[in-house]
């Protein structure tokens, strides 16, 4: 358990607690590294403060890597454009590919994710991309060069849950990358199950933000998140199937 | 060298015999088997090296019946859970295995079952296998077909109202090389709606050319997936060079093929070993190539003419319906095809579980299928058969039976394009 760690794109990470960018505040920042253990915070690029009064930059701790997302982007070019922007302001490689051309739901377009985790990858980025659970996408998404898929659980901010269960299972499955389910995940009971099923990391941000207690809910957070991960590690125990099975022996016909 | 399979034939010359039994007796005499001949394509691929590390490591002595039981509860069936009904702690598990094998093939499969036949066109080989009744030590009667003596066989075949055909050669470039095996695959597209090949190994572009010429699907055995094994049995001729056969699936799906199938020849070595390595072979070209559509064989070692020496009973039914059972747990998308080595009682028991693929009309000789088909004297002459089978069975009986078991026979479930 000790030697469990998250490695995105060459990077060790101890904590499986992703802070997301969502609703912020700088009280939430500093609950979420102090109270759920985070070690990556996404920082929304769109919102850095061009004037000099408390720039977000100046509240998060030297250790937590920076996550700039693209938030605001609806073609991939925009996102390509929002990304170098993030490393000139000096936010490191790391990069959540965010792309929007809905406004009401904000669920990530696929197609353009995948064309600009293409030209972010090859450009040396360390490429992260926000995705609808779709199986051909996320392996678009591997040959593109992506660290890591993240798909979304619910709608985002909509703390409904794992409505794309099956679908993220099949992710988890099937690619060789970490999953790191994103958007939708409303309690610490959720965060746990996704981590049970072999998801390498969870994201959240309005399960904190909205919760009575912010400090208490992001211990919550991260207790879960762990219980999830040893869960996973140790092997789910068995289910009893019940029903009676065939009473004619299938393998009567065998000679020797 | 320690080995139950060789035969001198009395009609090999001084020189033969000689040179014969120096390549069974001396290793230095034969080639590296893991170096490629002049003229093999050498493509880059991770997947031999993810295959054979689990092999190296397996050591199935060490699963119990808690692991077998716990294989059995999981939903989906790991590449641990599956080592562990691979074991002997699974054998007594036999009963439960193929319950739930029936119940993954009947999810991804239904109740139906494939029919095919196999056409062997030429008996030509230039290997020494040494467990083969094509090598070419063997005194044999040789045959290459003509192509008018293929669409006459192709014909009677249709006839019988067959709709897949898989065309077979012995291992020889230069008696039959890649065009003539290209322009029986136009001709069998004439006659048939799906065209399957199992061939010496061939390069890429080779394979993309007999793709062109209407083949679609590539079955390739690797025998045995244990190398110093291989080494041994193996003693002469390209198919010697084991890593050029072992990725011989891959440029096969690179050169545009559908499909391609895999097997261990079970009995020549450890059965147990070779069953993980096909499987695996099997998993990570399906994660790589996750669009091709692949299928598992499992033959047993069968007697040959001129060898009474093999004894296929090294791996019994018991252990073979194991490794089915466990091979459709583990891969419950993947075919399973159970040839007519095997007894009709066993085919028709099998399919009710895993197999979702039988041979019929089956004749492992060249030029043989109207005397075989109809009864009728054939006026010309007929190559030696492969092998022995078992299930002689014709379509129509196979047809009946199998739809008398209450599964679906399908004749055709493919469109070539």
């Amino acid at each position: 358990m000790n030697n469990d760690k998250l490695i995105i794109g060459g990077h060790e990470f101890n904590s499986r607690f992703i802070l997301g960018s969502g609703k912020y505040s700088l009280k939430l920042i500093e609950t979420a590294v102090r109270d759920a253990g985070a070690e990556i915070i996404t920082l929304a690029v769109r919102r850095a403060n061009t004037k000099e009064q408390e720039n977000i930059l100046d509240f998060i701790p030297k250790e937590v890597t920076l996550l700039p997302n693209t938030s605001g982007a609806r073609t991939a070019e925009e996102a390509v454009r929002i990304a170098k922007l993030a490393r000139e302001l000096g936010c490191g490689d790391f990069v959540k590919i965010e792309i929007m051309r809905d406004s009401k739901y904000l669920l990530p377009d696929n197609y353009e994710t995948i064309k600009a985790t293409e030209i972010l990858a090859n450009d040396g980025f360390v490429v992260m991309p926000y995705m609808y659970p779709d199986l051909y996408t996320a392996r678009d998404l591997v040959n593109a060069g992506a660290a890591a898929v993240m798909p979304l659980a619910s709608p985002i901010g909509s703390n409904k849950g794992l409505s794309t269960k099956d679908f993220i299972q099949i992710l988890i499955d099937e690619i060789d990358l970490p999953i790191i389910v994103d958007a939708g995940i409303g309690r610490p009971s959720q965060a746990c199950e996704a981590m049970e099923m072999g998801a390498a990391a969870i994201m959240a941000n309005t399960a904190l933000a909205t919760a009575g207690d912010l400090p208490l809910m992001a211990a919550a957070f991260k207790q879960a998140i762990q219980a999830g991960r040893m869960a996973y590690l140790a092997g789910i125990g068995r289910v009893l199937t019940r029903g009676a099975s065939s009473s004619d022996p299938l393998t009567g016909f065998l000679r020797d | 060298m320690e080995n139950s399979f060789f035969v001198d034939s009395e009609h090999l010359s001084q020189a033969a015999i000689e040179k014969k039994h120096r390549l069974e007796m001396d290793k230095s005499f034969r080639k590296n088997h893991m170096e490629y001949l002049p003229g093999m394509e050498q493509i880059e691929s991770d997947v031999c090296e993810k295959v054979m590390s689990n092999v190296k490591n397996y050591d199935y002595s060490k699963y119990t019946a808690k692991d077998v039981r716990a294989a059995l509860e999981h939903e989906i069936c790991s590449i641990e859970d599956f080592k562990a009904l691979l074991s002997p702690a699974a054998e007594s598990f036999i009963e439960e295995m193929a319950q739930r094998a029936r119940l993954e093939t009947s999810k991804h499969f239904g109740n139906t079952v494939y029919l095919f036949t196999p056409l062997y066109i030429a008996n030509y080989c230039e290997n020494y296998c040494v467990y083969c009744g094509f090598n070419c030590y063997n005194h044999i009667s040789r045959m290459k077909l003509t192509m008018e003596q293929i669409e006459h066989e192709m014909k009677v075949i249709a006839d019988s109202g067959m709709e897949e055909i898989l065309i077979l050669t012995g291992e020889s470039r230069s008696k039959s090389d890649v065009n003539y095996i290209g322009e029986a695959c136009k001709l069998a597209r004439k006659y048939f709606r799906m065209v399957g090949l199992e061939i010496y190994p061939v390069n890429t572009d080779e394979y993309r050319y007999l793709h062109e010429c209407g083949a679609d699907y590539v079955t390739v055995f690797q025998e045995t997936y244990d190398t110093d094994k291989y080494e041994q049995l193996h003693l002469l001729g390209h198919k010697r060079v084991w890593p050029y056969r072992f990725d011989a699936q891959e440029r096969a799906l690179r050169g545009g093929m559908r499909g391609v199938a895999f097997s261990a020849l079970l009995g020549l070595a450890d059965f147990r070993k070779d069953a993980l390595a096909s499987a695996l072979h099997v998993y990570y070209l399906q994660r790589k190539y996750p669009h091709a559509e692949m299928s598992l064989s499992c033959p047993r070692l069968r007697p040959i003419i001129n060898n009474n020496q093999i004894n296929p009973l090294d791996v019994h039914e018991k252990q073979l319906c194991q490794i089915i059972c466990a091979y459709r747990i583990f891969l419950p998308y993947v075919g399973i095809t159970v040839s007519s080595r095997e007894s009709a009682e066993f085919r028709n028991g099998i399919v009710k579980i895993a197999a979702t693929k039988v041979s019929a009309g089956v004749s492992t000789g060249i030029g043989d299928h109207e005397s075989k088909y109809n009864g009728k004297e054939s006026d010309g002459a007929q190559g030696d058969e492969q092998f022995e089978i078992d299930d002689s069975r014709s379509l129509d009986k196979m047809y009946k039976d199998i739809a008398g078991e209450g599964l679906q026979p399908v004749l055709n479930d493919y469109l070539y394009v």
